[in-house]
């Protein structure tokens, strides 16, 4: 426990009305003992193992495989195998049928869903309910509108699948980011091996029991676990298009890897937004954007809004008001239904959060942590905001990936562009005032790829996502996601 | 007594210490908040608390042309035992009539707790002459309401004449005594949340001691975005000033389920000081039945017939 914490934890917490609690049943999903990795169509039994926990109480869940060289060979074999064996001469019509059958059973079965990558995640059941679930399986109809309409889409360039795609995705959102990663790629006619991130597999792995029951051909979807070590092998072996979604130090690297191989890259790296607030806003709404902006997902969000640019006018009243907005924040039990923050998704991210929120402390800034008490067990971090932060502190600058906010102030619309693009990464930005034209005009100057407009992080399966510069590149989402899965002539 | 002040573009009025600026509403944001606090899952203990608070909130209601002493004593019998069968259920705040029916009213429930409230100045519509307005006020307060809930003049508010709405509150306010104000904003009829928030700063300045969502007698009445608007507002009010005003939403709210709606919205907009029938009614003519049957529910894990309560 840190000295923060120990303050935290002997601050009062307000009286009033308790709610009891209300857990969401987690009987509905059956978790396997072990699994091992999906390869063409059958469980591969695997030479390594780990375990995979609950970050909420730490609690041992299922033993998963840590994906060999060989074994990530073999389910790049399978994918090569089912692309050139017929997948990719499918008529669309035929794959948009499997892919409208993925997206019907992942509505079906959007509880069991929901309750797994809660509790393997730690995220709050109501945002994996309502948030996750209903947009993966959009995503899923989105792309599968698409499969027979490719050359509409890229009229007279003669469209054409790459191969086998290798994808790697992050823990944030494992369901969801798998199906930014899977559904387009198969719309276009590709076959996958896809890696979940290490702490959170097991919603891929329950997937594999969605593609068998949808009937997709064998090895057009291969799922193999494991860390950092499996995806170099994936990224190293025989796939003709590489998809990363992660930290920009992974990307990095990556990049370097495949310079010079003639495989097909798209990257989507980590991202440190500025939310500007204007002194027209409508100010409660906007309190509402910032704490969704930093406190959805517990902050585990590339496009989070960490930094909140405030007009220095009306800086005191948004201040108080996010204060008292962030005193209402429920922090617990993952599955229960009233949770507004869950628990942070490993020890190691845990670990980085407390150092980045330590620096900030001796650099000077004023930390506001509201009372709440944290489970013993599992990883935890409340809800924090720094004030007082200079543009040069490190929680000014780097990707925090938790639930910390950075408030700064600005005086003119020039000098908020200024600022919030006085960063490497490029991702996302928002903008909260009355004035249409100002959003217009804000939107233009700034240097990211999502700009939203009195609201954020909304998301829509036919709306592009990606960054700028230090925040990667390529696009996911919409018409512009088919294209990295493409060759023309 | 007091006169309005000339009132500036957006009247941010001149009054010591300053209200909260009116700013502006973001009707899709309100509506998604609204509808996520909706979402809440309130189950055993804690929703006991809040269906017995509820009953205490109620202002059992009856506003109809056809009301006489009997319906109204009926109804005051209701307000004061809810549940006949049931010593442990509380009181309603309050039972709203008619001006007409006050005396019917007070001879029932004086001594019992239970407050009597009058709908007062040209109600529903609020089309008269302010003197008439400030009379009928004057009446009821004479025959012993407790309470008068007044209507404000929409059809000023919609052409701009803000000073007029405020003038009319001021003076039934001061006609009320010591009677405490409720102010009806209509706000199906006010047409967008910033005109609510205006109305809500404009009537909490001229003196209201609740701001009450609707008369019951439109189809849209109260909802849960409107009413987190204008607790929105009241909380503006209480951060820069220290004034406590109190919320009533009215019409519509028919089922337990969405008085347990209602309060949580309130708890997590105002916190635990609000949580108290001084600070928060709940306007409503066919809840109350509803709540009883929720509680038995609650205590005994069964559902009874409508028939083992009483229809008033």
């Amino acid at each position: 426990m840190t000295e923060l914490e120990k303050r935290r934890s002997a601050a009062p917490v307000p009286s009033g009305w308790e709610y009891a609690p209300a857990p969401e049943s987690r009987d509905i999903v059956r978790i396997e003992e072990r699994y091992g990795h999906f390869v063409g169509g059958e469980w591969l039994e695997p030479r390594e193992t780990y375990a995979t926990i609950a970050p909420a109480t730490e609690e041992r869940l299922a033993e998963v495989g840590q994906a060999t060289p060989e074994e990530v060979h073999a389910a790049i074999a399978a994918a090569r195998g089912a692309f050139e064996n017929g997948w990719s001469e499918l008529p669309g019509s035929d794959r948009a049928k499997y892919l409208f059958r993925i997206a019907r059973i992942l509505q079906e079965r959007s509880r069991e869903f929901a309750v797994l990558e809660s509790l393997n995640g730690g995220k709050p059941i109501k945002e994996s309910r309502d948030v996750d679930l209903p947009l993966a399986a959009a995503h899923f109809f989105y792309y599968a509108g698409w499969a027979d309409k490719l050359e509409y889409a890229f009229p007279n360039r003669r469209p054409r699948p790459i191969g086998v795609a290798g994808q790697i995705i992050p823990w944030n959102f494992p369901l969801l980011m798998l199906a930014w990663k899977i559904a387009p790629a198969l719309a276009a006619g590709n076959t996958v091996v896809l890696k979940p991130a290490e702490t959170t597999p097991l919603t891929a792995l329950l997937f594999c029991d969605v593609v068998r029951q949808a009937e997709l051909p064998a090895g057009v979807v291969n799922i193999v676990t494991g860390d950092g070590r499996a995806g170099a092998e994936l990224v190293k072996g025989d796939v003709d298009k590489v998809a990363f979604t992660g930290s920009t130090e992974v990307g990095k690297a990556i990049q370097r890897e495949l310079a010079g191989t003639g495989k097909k890259l798209t990257l989507e790296l980590g991202g440190k937004a500025a939310n500007i607030v204007f002194d027209d806003c409508a100010l409660d709404q906007a309190v509402e954007g910032i704490v969704n902006g930093i406190y959805f997902n517990q902050g585990h969000v590339c496009c989070a809004g960490s930094r909140l640019f405030v007009q220095e006018s009306i800086y005191e009243d948004v201040v108080k008001k996010l204060k008292r907005r962030m005193q209402t924040l429920r922090v617990g039990d993952p599955l229960d239904k009233n949770t507004d923050v869950g628990a942070i998704n490993s020890r190691q991210q845990l670990d980085k959060i407390r150092e980045l929120v330590a620096s900030g402390e001796e650099e000077g800034a004023e930390i506001y942590q509201p009372p709440c008490r944290l489970p013993e067990k599992g990883y935890w971090f409340a809800p924090t905001v720094f004030t007082d932060v200079a543009q040069s502190y490190r929680i000014a600058q780097e990707e925090i990936f938790g639930p910390v906010l950075s408030v700064l102030t600005f005086r003119t619309p020039a000098e908020a562009v200024e600022k919030a693009n006085n960063t490497p990464y490029g991702l996302s930005a928002g903008i909260w005032t009355e004035k249409g034209s100002r959003i217009l005009w804000m939107a233009k100057r700034l240097r990211a790829g999502v700009v939203w407009a009195n609201t954020y992080n909304r998301f829509d399966p036919a709306s592009p996502f990606g960054g700028y510069k230090e925040s990667g590149f390529g696009r996911e989402g919409g018409r512009h996601g088919l294209e990295p899965y493409l060759e023309f002539e | 007594m007091a006169k309005a002040p000339a009132l500036p573009t957006g009247f941010e009025l001149p009054l010591e210490p300053r209200l909260p600026r009116i700013g502006s509403i973001d009707a899709v944001a309100l509506e998604e908040r609204a509808a996520s606090l909706a979402r809440r899952s309130i189950k055993k203990e804690a929703k006991l608390f809040a269906l017995e608070l509820a009953i205490r909130m109620t202002d059992l209601t009856t506003l109809e042309g056809a009301d006489t002493p009997g319906k109204v004593h009926a109804l005051a019998t209701k307000a004061v035992r809810p549940d006949p069968t049931d010593p442990s259920i509380p009181s309603c705040a309050a039972l709203c009539v008619y001006p007409n029916l006050v005396p019917a009213a007070v001879a029932r429930l004086r001594g019992t707790g239970v407050k009597v409230a009058s709908v007062a100045t040209a109600f529903p519509s609020g089309q008269s002459p302010v003197d008439v307005k400030v009379r009928e006020t004057e009446e009821v307060v004479a025959m012993g309401a407790d309470e008068v809930d007044m209507v404000i003049d929409r059809g000023a508010f919609l052409s701009g004449r803000y000073a007029k709405v405020y003038d009319e509150i001021v003076k039934v306010k001061h006609a009320c005594g010591d009677a405490h104000l409720k102010v009806i904003l209509e706000v199906a009829e006010l047409g967008t949340y910033d005109n609510v928030r205006r109305a809500s700063l404009l009537a909490i300045a001229a003196g209201a001691d609740f701001v009450k969502t609707s008369t019951g007698k439109l189809s849209g009445a109260a909802t849960l975005p409107v009413t987190l608007c204008m607790l929105e507002a009241i909380r503006d009010v209480h951060e820069e000033t220290g004034r406590m005003v109190g919320m009533k939403p009215a019409g519509g709210i028919r089922q337990a389920k969405q008085a347990v709606q209602y309060l949580v919205q309130l708890y997590e907009t105002l916190g635990p000081d609000w949580l108290t029938p001084d600070l928060y009614r709940i306007g409503a003519s066919t809840l109350l039945n509803d709540v009883l049957m929720q509680i038995r529910k609650e205590r005994t894990g069964r559902y009874q017939s409508g028939d083992y309560f009483t229809v008033d």
